[in-house]
């Protein structure tokens, strides 16, 4: 099971006031598709504007990236720059 | 900390100083600005704009304006899609198109002075002002708020009546001006802090300052008797600027094609639109193309700034220097609309530090200022200059070393930041014990001098690039870049291709393609080119090679696994040929026998950006009589991963410096009671020059090169900005003889400091 943690109020909102997730996903597409399922409209906002830090290492965009089994990956706003 | 040896890391090109390849057309005036451009029937534009901080737009009558003898267009927030809706990545976050497009033309409120509320193109400047003039708007003159602060407490005037805080629980039931509440959290910060051996806090504020590049925002656009239009405009991403403005004038992504100009310094200030749809519009209606320029007053009063902050800290540490918990408090100003870059001031305030529990609570606040836009690292520098005070004033407190605290303290790979990234590649500690080795650390001081140090993070982003390389038929190469170049990216673009082809750098050039001619690109920000387009260069080189191999080993009828490819030449590994070596001039020759024309792109999402880590040192010194601080020595040092062209980063470095120096120092937007901003102009607002600094020095510390990189790259460009504020302020603190908080460190305030006022 991948474990999901946030520090996102955005992600609490629409996932119940939960920051703790454990998901059963094999890529980061397969997470946020069962993330949206569980919580409706949590997968878009992840897709739109958040980045992964999976094992630490951030992500954006990346929906291919292979999740390995009791991976932790961190939902963090994206980020950009100036 | 460059490679001691000179041999710059075994690579011919990368780590080399050749000339700036755009430099002789920006030093002779033959590059071409967004304002250079000229077509025939051109027409000039021009923004009316709003004389109040905060006002119901009643009324727009144009019918005067449009009866006057020249003008062709006059265009409102009527003429934009008033349904675009959704957001567009640009600058320092997300932006609400609905949003952008209100800042261009405002709808049914001017929500600071300087709001543009309608347009109009004529045929000359004078007819274009005169017209300005005609247009008669009608408001309602509302109560405005400017500060931060003010702009939170009960009762302040409401800027968006439709605006409920998110991130609070349960959803308030009334509007007011904190767009978003910001929570990170980790361990037991309270706990800590209440059972610290020594705890040190503070109150910090900082002015809103702005990019301050020379180039004001200029563009061409022409509408098209087909529907197909052009624009020609300075910006930080060509394909940023297409997709802005065709959402907000409701056109699809083909009919538009955008034409990056040279640009005249951006810094984050140009990830986003202000005339393009605006020019475009009167274009549409009128059918000439419209030029609009800014003036530098205009510049000041209707671009985005970066935010004013003011933030609490509270920071616990033992006997020992080891800093166990903080908890922060930052309020940043977001302009007239949310989007103020506050959550990346949380996550990255203690980037540098291992610091176990940590409570961060950040507001995104508006008020009756211009929207603010990205600045380098943007949120980062506010936050540093708290969190860099307070350490400052812990070393103290301890009799400590200011870098030995740091050290003490600093991320090293493994660690985890309060954001859930882990701390890779990570040369901080490196960082700070160049600084600690550096001559300028140990250098005596003269009497009333003192010195501070500071430290600065930024996480730095990959993205969405493309890039094409081709050969020429003589054997030279063209990189087609898909990013403007604002701080020298041509250069760093032709030298890691000509690394990877194997030739000279004086063979390879570097143009950057309009949004018709080259695959999207994120826009040229977030320190993401030299490391993302960069990568997208090297890997359409290497397919280059790849092909350049396949084509001799067709030549010399061998396997081409026979084929080895250095400095530019195939040479034929197989004993059984006896054959002579192919030059990259010589496959070129033969391109239309094996296959035609020699050429690679790539599109790619860079992932893997390593974040940089600056340490920076400042000798300061006070006129007691005018309160004036000068900077006598600075330095600065940063983790760069591999420099690919040193004076280039060394720039980089200086230009953040100068710039952190400015903020530190003297820039500020002074308001009147009436909202009106009072220093619209370089005159009274006062950013560094050259006479102002000394040289800076620095030092490229290039002990972790980026893996994820194929040269090792990491940007450079942002984290520069972030250490001088506390560096300033931590020299000046020692001279007044109490801790400074509040930015900038005017004459008036070191005086006031000093007892003298």
């Amino acid at each position: 099971m991948v474990r999901v943690l946030t520090i996102s109020a955005d992600v609490r909102e629409l996932a119940g006031g939960r920051d703790v997730f454990e998901v059963e996903a094999e890529t980061v597409a397969g997470l946020i598709s069962r993330l949206e399922a569980q919580f409706p409209g949590l997968g878009h906002l992840i897709e739109e504007k958040m980045a992964l830090a999976i094992d630490g290492e951030i992500f954006q965009d990346a929906p291919g990236e292979r999740l390995r089994p009791e991976c932790e990956v961190v939902l963090i706003p994206r980020i950009a720059g100036g | 900390m460059s490679d001691p040896s000179g041999s710059n890391g075994g690579y011919r090109v990368i780590g080399s100083r050749p000339v700036r390849p755009d430099g002789v057309d920006k030093v002779t005036g033959r590059a071409q600005f967004g304002a250079d451009f000229h077509l025939p029937g051109l027409l000039t534009g021009r923004i009316k704009r709003s004389p109040h901080a905060h006002a119901r737009i009643v009324r727009i009558d144009t019918a005067a304006a449009e009866r006057l003898a020249g003008v062709k267009a006059i265009v409102t927030a009527a003429d934009f899609d008033l349904e675009a809706a959704g957001e567009i990545e640009a600058g320092e976050s997300a932006s609400a198109i609905r949003d952008v497009a209100a800042n261009c033309l405002a709808r049914a409120k001017a929500l600071y002075q300087g709001h543009a509320v309608a347009a109009v193109a004529a045929t000359s400047p004078e007819i274009a002002a005169e017209a300005i003039d005609l247009i008669a708007v009608t408001y309602e003159v509302l109560p405005h708020v400017i500060d931060v602060d003010e702009a939170m407490a009960p009762g302040a005037p409401v800027l968006h009546d439709d605006m409920f805080t998110r991130g609070v629980s349960p959803r308030p039931g009334t509007a007011s001006n904190v767009a978003q509440r910001h929570v990170m959290s980790r361990g037991d910060a309270a706990g800590m802090l209440a059972a610290a051996d020594i705890v040190v806090e503070g109150r910090y504020t900082t002015a809103a300052v702005h990019q301050g590049y020379i180039e004001p925002h200029a563009c061409v656009a022409s509408w098209g008797a087909d529907g197909q239009s052009l624009i020609w405009s300075s910006s930080q991403g060509q394909f940023l600027v297409r997709a802005m403005t065709a959402r907000i004038l409701n056109i699809p992504l083909s009919d538009l094609k955008v034409i990056p100009a040279e640009i005249g310094g951006g810094f984050g200030g140009k990830t986003t639109v202000y005339l393009e749809p605006v020019a475009l519009a009167l274009s549409r209606k009128c059918g000439r193309p419209v030029k609009i320029v800014m003036s530098r007053e205009e510049v000041f009063l209707a671009s985005g700034p970066t935010s004013g902050s003011s933030i609490d800290i509270r920071l616990a540490a033992r006997r020992d220097g080891t800093i166990t918990a903080a908890e922060m408090t930052l309020r940043y100003q977001a302009g007239a609309f949310p989007g103020s870059p506050v959550h990346l001031g949380c996550m990255t305030a203690f980037a540098c530090y291992d610091v176990e529990h940590l409570s961060l609570i950040g507001y995104d606040v508006v008020s009756n200022r211009p929207k603010v836009a990205a600045y380098r690292a943007p949120g980062a520098p506010m936050a540093a200059f708290a969190v860099e005070s307070a350490i400052d004033d812990l070393a103290r407190q301890l009799s400590m070393d200011p870098i030995d605290l740091r050290i003490r303290n600093a991320v090293r790979d493994g660690a985890k930041t309060v954001y859930g990234a882990s701390v890779r590649s990570c040369a901080l500690v490196e960082t700070l014990e160049a600084i600690k080795s550096h001559p300028h650390y140990s250098a005596p001081l003269n009497p009333g001098q003192a010195r501070g140090v500071a430290a600065g993070f930024w996480f730095n982003i990959g993205g969405e690039s493309s890039a094409a390389v081709h050969i020429d038929e003589d054997g030279g190469a063209t990189v087609v870049s898909s990013n403007p170049d604002i701080g020298g990216s041509r250069a760093a673009m032709a030298m890691m291709a000509a690394e990877t082809l194997g030739l000279p750098i004086e063979r390879v050039r570097c143009t950057v393609a309009d949004t018709a001619s080259i695959g999207f690109s994120g826009s040229t920000g977030g320190s993401r080119v030299t490391f993302a387009t960069g990568m997208a260069v090297t890997e359409a080189a290497q397919k280059v090679v790849a092909d350049l191999r396949r084509r001799a080993a067709q030549i010399w009828e061998c396997d081409v696994a026979d084929v080895a490819w250095r400095d530019g030449v195939a040479t034929c590994l197989d004993p059984a040929k006896t054959v002579k070596p192919l030059s990259i001039a010589a496959l070129a020759a033969r391109s239309a026998k094996t296959g035609g024309p020699i050429a690679a792109e790539v599109a790619l999402n860079a992932q893997g950006a390593a974040a940089g880590y600056g340490v920076h040192v400042c000798d300061v010194e006070v006129d007691p009589e005018t309160g004036r601080t000068s900077i006598v020595r600075y330095t600065a040092a940063q983790d760069v991963g591999r420099a690919i062209h040193p004076a280039y980063v060394e720039g980089q470095l200086q230009g953040g410096a100068a710039q952190g120096v400015g903020w530190a120092l003297n820039e500020e937007y002074v308001y009147s009671p009436e909202g009106l901003l009072q220093n619209a102009g370089f005159l009274d607002y006062r950013m560094p020059v050259a006479s102002d600094l000394p040289m800076i020095d620095t030092v490229l510390v290039e002990t972790k090169p980026n893996p994820r990189h194929p040269y090792g790259a990491k940007g450079v460009g942002e984290v520069s900005i972030v250490p001088p504020l506390g560096a300033v302020s931590n020299a000046l603190s020692q001279i007044v003889g109490r801790r400074m908080t509040a930015l900038p460190l005017s004459p008036v305030r070191v005086l006031a400091a000093l007892g003298k006022i």
